[in-house]
């Protein structure tokens, strides 16, 4: 089963490595990820700010200057490799097979032109139709992300939408070449709550229609448990942990990903302190020797021979529970997971 | 919009009185002797007396505003030794140096200037935000540092100094000169191209700064991210989605500094002998020929305020997120 997974991934990443070379020194903010998304199924990328989950799904569209960073190992979008691929190659790829849904939809939207017109821009980008036809086509796909009134709508600024409204534009600006691979950035952080659930259901249900591949990055294990059959967990750079999404959020075998779900406030039953990761992300420039969260983790003293300051752990898979692979040192973390962790959850 | 320029053409109208009125006392209340100036050294008092009264100047000042303003909305009479000559709207008086009207002297200048400031600006516009543009592109490279490099050196040469060695060393330009564009187009071009290019060259490197820190910004903007993620060429990404933002503050700065070109016209004007507004008031300030000067304060103003009209309705095709009102 492994195998045929293995084979129907529609966005294949191997051991991808993405360097900036600064004046302080190289930030190595993605190294040696890998992983794959079949179609119709949706990963999440969950992590801190500068664990590199953005970086590596912007390198998945080639979006990166080159002059700036460095990039190699594998992205395998429909069995094209992207790394490598000239800037022209990239420009036909961009928004036809694969398109991206930014953060903030504020900023991510041009202000000086109608959201119809950059609709029809993308569209016309990969299909050679009509001005008209193309309006028609941004007019039917505001319709299908929940626009009221379309028709006008079509003709209007980014800033005569109001915050989830601009998403849902951004959302049908993606979908307007039926891409097989989406990529989402944090699309519902900078939304008000209420509106989240929306833009999420909105993702879901336009993601059965096309049955495509998402890749869905987030902070937020809420939003994970909602949308995504599949979870990455990043940390500095890394994979600390991979799975079906119901598995890790049930049992997580990283004291990073335990850190995760304690720092989720309850909202139910009287009031409790939160209990927050201690310390911050590494710094990309001098990352810490051995595991990288070693100096976040309170239970490093478990491992002896002080492995976890001094040997990086590999990512393996747990034995007996297929497609579940953990980035860490200690023996037996269900154990220390369900004896100590868990009953501090809220 | 309407509604919105028919306001902005009322409060124009008013700091126009008011620049008049302010510049009316400042010249009048001086210490000067228009009748003597005009009729020359060798004068008697009754002839001085006949000047004063066929311009007005005997009577109160408060009047001599008046009689200005009537003059400039419905035209006056002026006569002198039993002659009486009409002076239609709008009527700016005589030149008492020149003995013309002052409208016609203006009439005659303003073309000049316009077409020294607006020919310049073309120039230092075009290049400026092309220059800018690729350096931005190439930000940090040895092309960019080149760029910014040759803006410094040209900005540290004083303005004037750039003009005089255009004028020396220039020779294979055409000789300057005005002609009426309307006249001969080509004669036009070529007698201004000098001073086209010496206001064109030194403004384009604060032009190329200012184009540069702007798209600088404007390509770093996540819209423009969104803008690549759609497959769009490069091209397309810098000029339609980059340039269109990173436009917005250069014409708000070159709305400002147009009004400065205005008047910095007269070094222009006199190096290469052109016969613009700056010369024509210099004339006038140096000869104490007040109407003269009178017209061009006023025009200076009126000018001034159209164009920051024009400019804050440029902006509104600009941004679609302002909104005149």
């Amino acid at each position: 089963m492994s195998e045929n997974t293995h084979e129907d991934a529609y966005l294949e990443v191997t051991d991808l490595q993405v360097q900036f070379p600064t004046a302080d020194g190289l930030v190595r903010a993605v190294q040696g990820l890998s992983y794959s998304v079949p179609l119709g199924r949706t990963l999440a990328i969950v992590g801190e700010s500068g664990s590199g989950k953005s970086v590596s799904s912007m390198a998945v569209l080639g979006l990166h200057d080159r002059k700036v960073a460095r990039i190699s190992g594998s992205i395998k979008v429909g069995g094209r490799e992207i790394v490598g691929m000239s800037e022209k190659e990239l420009e036909g790829f961009r928004g036809g097979g694969a398109a991206m849904i930014f953060q903030d939809p504020q900023s991510s939207l041009h202000p000086y032109f109608t959201v119809g017109d950059q609709i029809m821009e993308s569209y016309r980008a990969h299909t050679k139709v009509s001005k008209r036809a193309a309006k028609e086509r941004a007019i039917d796909m505001l319709n299908r992300v929940g626009i009221p009134n379309p028709k006008r709508r079509v003709d209007q600024y980014p800033h005569e939408f109001s915050g989830g409204m601009r998403q849902r534009a951004m959302i049908a600006m993606a979908l307007v070449n039926d891409p097989k691979l989406l990529i989402a950035d944090e699309p519902t952080t900078a939304l008000d709550v209420t509106v989240q659930a929306q833009i999420l259901d909105l993702i879901a249900d336009l993601q059965r229609d096309f049955g495509s591949a998402v890749v869905f990055i987030t902070h937020d294990l809420g939003v994970v448990a909602e949308i995504a059959d599949d979870i990455l967990v990043m940390y500095a750079g890394t994979a600390v942990e991979h799975g079906p999404v119901k598995k890790i959020l049930a049992e997580p075998l990283h004291p990073y990903a335990w850190g995760l779900l304690e720092s989720i406030p309850a909202l139910t039953g009287d009031p409790q302190p939160l209990h927050p990761i201690p310390g911050t992300p590494p710094s990309l420039l001098a990352l810490p020797s051995g595991c990288p969260f070693h100096p976040r983790c309170e239970f490093k003293d478990r491992v002896p021979n002080n492995h976890c300051t001094t040997l990086r752990p590999d990512l393996i898979p747990r034995t007996g529970d297929l497609g579940r692979t953990s980035r860490c040192h200690l023996k037996d973390p269900d154990q220390v997971f369900e004896l100590e962790v868990l009953p501090r959850l809220p | 919009m309407l509604l919105y320029i028919l306001k902005r053409v009322l409060s124009a109208i008013s700091v126009v009185i008011v620049t008049l009125v302010a510049s009316f006392a400042l010249f009048f209340f001086a210490p000067t002797d228009p009748a003597g100036v005009i009729c020359g050294p060798r004068c008697t008092p009754e002839r001085i007396a006949d000047i004063e009264q066929s311009l007005g100047l005997n009577q109160p000042k408060a009047e001599q505003v008046l009689l200005y303003m009537k003059g400039i909305v419905a035209g006056r009479e002026f006569s002198s030794g039993g002659v009486t000559q009409h002076c239609a709207a709008p009527c700016l008086g005589y030149s008492y140096t020149l003995g013309q009207p002052v409208t016609k002297l203006i009439g005659a200048a303003l073309p000049v200037t316009i077409s020294i400031v607006i020919g310049g600006a073309v120039v230092y516009l075009l290049v400026g935000i092309l220059a800018g543009t690729i350096a931005a592109q190439v930000r940090g490279t040895s092309a960019d540092r080149f760029v910014v490099g040759t803006t410094l050196v040209v900005q540290a040469i004083p303005y004037f100094v750039f003009a005089l060695m255009i004028a020396l060393y220039a020779t294979f330009l055409p000789a300057s000169g005005y002609t009426s564009f309307f006249e001969n187009p080509f004669l036009w071009a070529s007698g201004l191209l000098a001073a086209w290019l010496t206001i064109g060259v030194t403004n384009a490197a604060a032009y190329t700064r200012y184009s540069r820190a702007s798209m600088i910004e404007a390509l770093g903007q996540d819209f423009v991210r969104t803008a690549t993620s759609k497959g769009i060429s490069r091209r397309r990404v810098v000029y339609r989605h980059g340039l269109r933002a990173g436009l917005t503050p250069v014409v708000t700065i070159f709305g400002i500094d147009l009004a400065f070109q205005l008047t910095g016209a007269i070094f222009t004007e006199s190096i290469f002998g052109l016969p613009g507004i700056g010369l024509l008031a210099l004339r006038a300030f140096n000869q104490y020929d007040l109407p003269v000067l009178m017209g061009g304060v006023l025009i200076g103003s009126v000018v001034l305020v159209v164009m920051n009209l024009v400019v804050d309705i440029a902006y509104t095709a600009l941004d679609p997120r302002v909104r005149l009102g």
